[in-house]
C-alpha cells in the first residue's frame, strides 16, 4: 500500500515537497501508513500485553505495595489513630486517647478488628497481641477514668513505648516492614537502630543469597563450558547423544532430582558409603554434605547446569573453526589460540548463561528448602515462610521488593558494563 | 457478547449457585489421608446412619488465611478441624462461633480441650524418638540424654523453628516439666534454652515436614530426633520398624479442635454432630487406627490397652506431658523465630 503510494508519486508541489496522486503531501501519507502498521503490530500483541498486565505486572505491583501498606490501626482503631496525633510523645497520652481506645475496642470485639490490630502491633512490640486481646475482652466493663483503670489492669498500657508504637503505626503507610527487612527497628525514642545481634538475619541472608548464587553461577560455567565445547566440536551423532544427556535431567521432575541428591549426599548415603568402603574416611567420620550450604550448592549447580550449557553451545556452534586454524597458522600455540581467539567469541554465551543462572538461583526456593538445612536457606525461603506460615505479608513483600530491586540493579549494571544486546540465548 | 447474553449467563450462574446452596450437605473438613479415613469410619458414616443427615467431606492444610477465605464467602464449610492458632485467632475474629458448653459439659473433657469456640478432638504430641535397634544397651531416656553427645554420640534432629525446641532445651537443662514456661517467660530463660541448644549445635540437623523424622531415623541419618508421635507409631506399624518414644523424658502435647464456622447455615446439625462425636465410647475407637489421644476424660479408660501406651493422653504418659502454651508463643513467636533462625543459620 505504502509502496503503491510512493510509485505514483511524481508530482512536486510549488513549495518543493512531494505529493501523492491524490494530492496529499507524501510525508503525511507515509506517516499514516506507518501509523497503521504500528497499530496493527500493537493490536497483535495486545492479548499478550493484557495477559502480562493481569498475571504479572499488577500482582507484583500490588504485592510490592503490601510492603508499605499499613491499614490496620487506621481501620480498626479509627478514633485512637485520630486522637493520638495530638500527643507529643512525652509521658502517657491524655484521657481522651484512652477513651478513644476503649470505644474502638468495644466496637471491635467479636469482629476481626482486634485480632488483626494485635497481630500488626505484635510485629513491632512482642506481647501486644495478648495485650490487645485482654483489653478487648475487658473493654465492656471498664469504667472511666480509663487511663487509670487500663493501666491498673495491664502495665503495658502504662509504658510510653506502647503508645509510641500505636502513634507511629497510625498512618496508612509505613516503612516499618522495610526497616525490619534490613534488621533494623525503632528504639524507645523512635530512632532507627539495629535489632539485637542475635536476631539479625535478613542482611546476612541477602549477602548469603548473592554469594551462593555467584558460586553456583561460577560452578555451572566451570562444569558447563567443557561440555558445551565438546558438544560443539563432535560429529552430530555424538553431539546429539551428549545433548540428550544434558537435557534428560532437565526433563525429570525437579523434586525427584532434589531428592536423589539427598540419597546421594546424606551421611548414610551413596557417596559417604563409597568413601567409607574405599577407606577414604572412617565410619565415624562420615561427611555432612546435605542439609547445609554444600547441599544447596551441589544440588542447584546440577539443576541449573542446562541453563548454562545451552546458551554456550548455541554460541560455540557459530564460531567458525577456521579462526582457530588461522590463529595457529599465524604462530599462536594451542592455548593462546584458545584463550585469545576462541574464548572472547564465547562471551555472549557466557554472559547469557551467567545472567540466566544467576537470576534463577537468586530467587530459587524449593531446592534450598529441601537440602539446605538451616545454613543453606536463601532469602526466598524466608519470603515463603512469611507468606505461608507467619502470615506477615508486609515483611514478605518488603523482602521481595528488595530482592526485585537488587536484581533490576544488577541487570542495569550488566547492561551498562557488558551490554544486554550482546546476550545470546540461542 | 451482547448485554442480553451477559445477563443470561449471570442469571444462570446465580441459579446454579442457588441450587448448589440448597443441596448442600453438612460439610466437615479435616486433614485428609489415613486420619480422615478413620474419622469417616468411626464418626461420619455412623452419624449419617443414625441421624439421616448426609455429610460431605473436604480436607485442607490449615492456615488462618484459608479459614478466613471460607468464612467470608457463602456458606461452604460447617465443621472444621483446626490447630490452636486458628482456633484462637478465629475466635478473636468472630469467624467461628462459641460452642454450647452446657450441652457438651466442660467437666467431660480434658481442661486443655475446652475453649470458648472449639472442643479439642485429638491430642497429639511432639516427642523424643529413637531407633531401638541401634541402642541394644538402652536408648535415651531423658532430654538430658538428647543433649549428651558423649554418652550418645551421633547426629540428632530438631524441627526447624523455636517451638518445642526451646521447651525441650530447658527440660534437658534440668527444668521440671511444670516449670518450663515460667522459666521461658523470662529473658534469662530464653538465653538458657539457646545456650543448651548451642551446646550440641555441631551434632544437630533440622527437619521441616512431619514425614522427615521417621525417614531420618530409618536411614540412620540421626540417632534420635523430635517427632510427631503419630508418625513414629505409623512407621512401626507399616514398615515394621522398632522406633521407640521416650515418653518419660517429657513431651509437648497439643490439640486439634472442632470448630463451627460463623457463616454456616447448619449450626444445629453441626452441633448435633459434635455431640455425637463427643461420646467417649466412640472416641475410644480412634487410637487403634491412629495413635492420637481422645479428649473425653472417660475415653482413655475405654481405649484398647494394646495401643494405650502409644497415645499422648494415656494416664501413664500424662505426668511428663507439657501442654503447649499457645498464649506464650502467640506473643513471642516473631522475636524467637528470628533469634532461632539467626542462631541456626550461623
Amino acid at each position: 500500500m505504502a509502496q503503491a503510494t510512493i510509485a505514483q508519486t511524481d508530482a512536486v508541489t510549488s513549495s518543493g515537497s512531494m505529493i501523492t496522486a491524490s494530492g496529499e503531501p507524501l510525508k503525511v501519507s507515509l506517516a499514516r501508513a506507518e501509523r497503521r502498521k504500528r497499530l496493527t503490530a500493537f493490536f497483535l500483541v495486545v492479548p499478550l500485553l493484557i495477559f502480562i498486565l493481569i498475571t504479572f505486572i499488577i500482582p507484583i505491583g500490588d504485592m510490592a505495595l503490601n510492603s508499605v501498606r499499613n491499614p490496620e490501626v487506621v481501620t480498626y482503631l479509627p478514633r485512637t489513630a485520630d486522637a493520638i496525633q495530638e500527643w507529643d510523645g512525652q509521658g502517657l497520652p491524655d484521657e481522651v486517647v484512652f477513651e478513644a481506645l476503649v470505644e474502638d475496642l468495644r466496637e471491635g470485639m467479636g469482629t476481626p478488628a482486634i485480632g488483626r490490630v494485635g497481630a500488626r502491633l505484635n510485629y513491632e512490640k512482642s506481647g501486644m497481641r495478648s495485650t490487645m486481646q485482654r483489653a478487648g475482652r475487658a473493654a465492656r466493663q471498664l469504667e472511666p477514668p480509663y487511663r487509670e483503670t487500663l493501666v491498673e489492669r495491664d502495665a503495658t498500657w502504662g509504658e510510653p513505648g506502647t503508645w509510641r508504637v500505636i502513634q507511629r503505626e497510625s498512618s496508612p503507610f509505613t516503612l516499618s516492614y522495610f526497616i525490619a527487612a534490613l534488621d533494623r527497628t525503632y528504639d524507645d525514642e523512635g530512632n532507627i537502630v539495629q535489632v539485637r545481634e542475635d536476631q539479625r538475619i535478613y542482611v546476612q541472608l541477602f549477602i548469603r543469597t548473592f554469594m551462593l548464587s555467584l558460586v553456583i553461577t561460577a560452578l555451572t560455567l566451570l562444569l558447563g563450558f567443557p561440555i558445551a565445547y565438546l558438544m560443539a566440536h563432535q560429529p552430530a551423532r555424538i553431539a546429539n547423544l551428549l545433548m540428550i544427556l544434558v537435557l534428560l535431567p532437565f526433563w525429570t521432575s525437579l523434586l525427584v532430582r532434589t531428592s536423589s541428591w539427598i540419597v546421594m549426599l546424606q551421611q548414610q548415603g551413596v557417596l559417604n558409603d563409597l568413601m567409607v568402603l574405599v577407606g577414604l574416611i572412617g565410619d565415624d567420620g562420615r561427611l555432612l554434605m546435605v542439609y547445609n550450604q554444600t547441599g544447596t550448592i551441589v544440588a542447584m549447580t546440577h539443576i541449573l547446569l542446562p541453563f548454562m550449557v545451552l546458551p554456550l553451545y548455541s554460541v560455540m556452534k557459530t564460531i567458525p573453526p577456521s579462526y582457530m586454524r588461522a590463529a595457529r597458522s599465524l604462530g599462536a600455540n594451542q592455548w593462546t589460540a584458545f584463550w585469545r581467539i576462541y574464548v572472547p567469541q564465547t562471551t555472549a554465551g557466557i554472559g547469557a548463561g551467567g545472567v540466566l543462572v544467576f537470576i534463577i538461583s537468586i530467587g530459587y526456593y524449593i531446592t534450598p528448602a529441601l537440602v539446605g538445612g538451616q545454613s543453606g536457606q536463601m532469602i526466598s525461603n524466608f519470603i515463603a515462610f512469611h507468606m505461608q506460615r507467619s502470615l506477615n505479608w508486609g515483611l514478605a513483600a518488603a523482602l521481595g521488593t528488595i530482592l526485585l530491586a537488587a536484581v533490576i540493579l544488577l541487570y542495569y549494571l550488566y547492561n551498562r558494563i557488558i551490554g544486554v544486546d550482546r546476550l545470546k540465548l540461542g | 457478547m451482547s448485554v442480553t447474553l451477559i445477563r443470561l449467563a449471570a442469571l444462570a450462574g446465580v441459579a446454579l449457585v442457588a441450587t448448589t446452596a440448597q443441596a448442600r450437605d453438612l460439610t466437615i473438613v479435616s486433614w485428609g489421608g489415613a486420619y480422615q479415613d478413620a474419622q469417616r469410619e468411626i464418626f461420619f458414616e455412623p452419624f449419617t446412619a443414625e441421624t439421616g443427615i448426609a455429610i460431605t467431606e473436604d480436607s485442607w492444610n490449615g492456615g488462618i488465611g484459608a479459614l478466613r477465605a471460607r468464612a467470608e464467602g457463602p456458606a461452604a464449610w460447617d465443621i472444621v478441624q483446626v490447630e490452636t492458632d486458628e482456633l484462637v485467632l478465629g475466635c478473636e475474629e468472630g469467624i467461628i462461633v462459641p460452642l454450647d458448653w452446657d450441652v457438651l459439659g466442660r467437666d467431660n473433657f480434658l481442661p486443655a480441650a475446652v475453649h470458648e469456640c472449639g472442643v479439642g478432638n485429638i491430642v497429639w504430641a511432639t516427642v523424643l524418638a529413637y531407633d531401638a535397634d541401634r541402642f541394644p544397651d538402652g536408648g535415651p531416656e531423658s532430654w538430658a540424654d538428647f543433649f549428651d553427645t558423649e554418652a550418645f554420640p551421633g547426629t540428632r534432629a530438631l524441627r526447624a523453628g523455636p517451638r518445642q525446641a526451646l521447651e525441650f532445651a530447658l527440660m534437658g537443662d534440668g527444668v521440671p516439666v511444670d516449670e518450663v514456661y515460667d522459666v521461658l517467660r523470662s529473658p534469662e530463660g530464653v538465653d538458657r534454652a539457646f545456650a543448651k541448644l548451642d551446646s550440641v549445635k555441631d551434632s544437630l540437623i533440622f527437619w521441616e515436614a512431619g514425614a522427615q523424622p521417621p525417614q531420618l531415623l530409618a536411614s540412620g541419618e540421626v540417632v534420635m530426633t523430635t517427632a510427631y508421635n503419630g508418625r513414629v507409631t505409623a512407621a512401626n506399624q507399616s514398615e515394621g520398624r522398632n522406633f521407640q518414644i521416650a515418653w518419660g523424658a517429657g513431651y509437648v502435647y497439643q490439640l486439634d479442635s472442632w470448630v463451627i464456622l460463623a457463616n454456616s447455615d447448619k449450626q444445629d446439625e453441626a452441633m448435633q454432630f459434635i455431640e455425637f462425636w463427643a461420646d467417649p465410647d466412640r472416641q475410644a475407637l480412634l487410637p487403634p487406627y491412629i495413635p492420637y489421644g481422645p479428649t473425653h476424660v472417660d475415653a482413655a479408660a475405654l481405649v484398647d490397652p494394646e495401643v494405650l501406651p502409644d497415645i499422648p493422653s494415656a494416664p501413664q504418659n500424662l505426668p511428663t506431658g507439657l501442654f503447649f502454651d499457645d498464649a506464650f508463643w502467640v506473643d513471642n513467636v516473631e522475636a524467637l523465630n528470628e533469634r532461632f533462625t539467626a542462631w541456626a543459620g550461623q
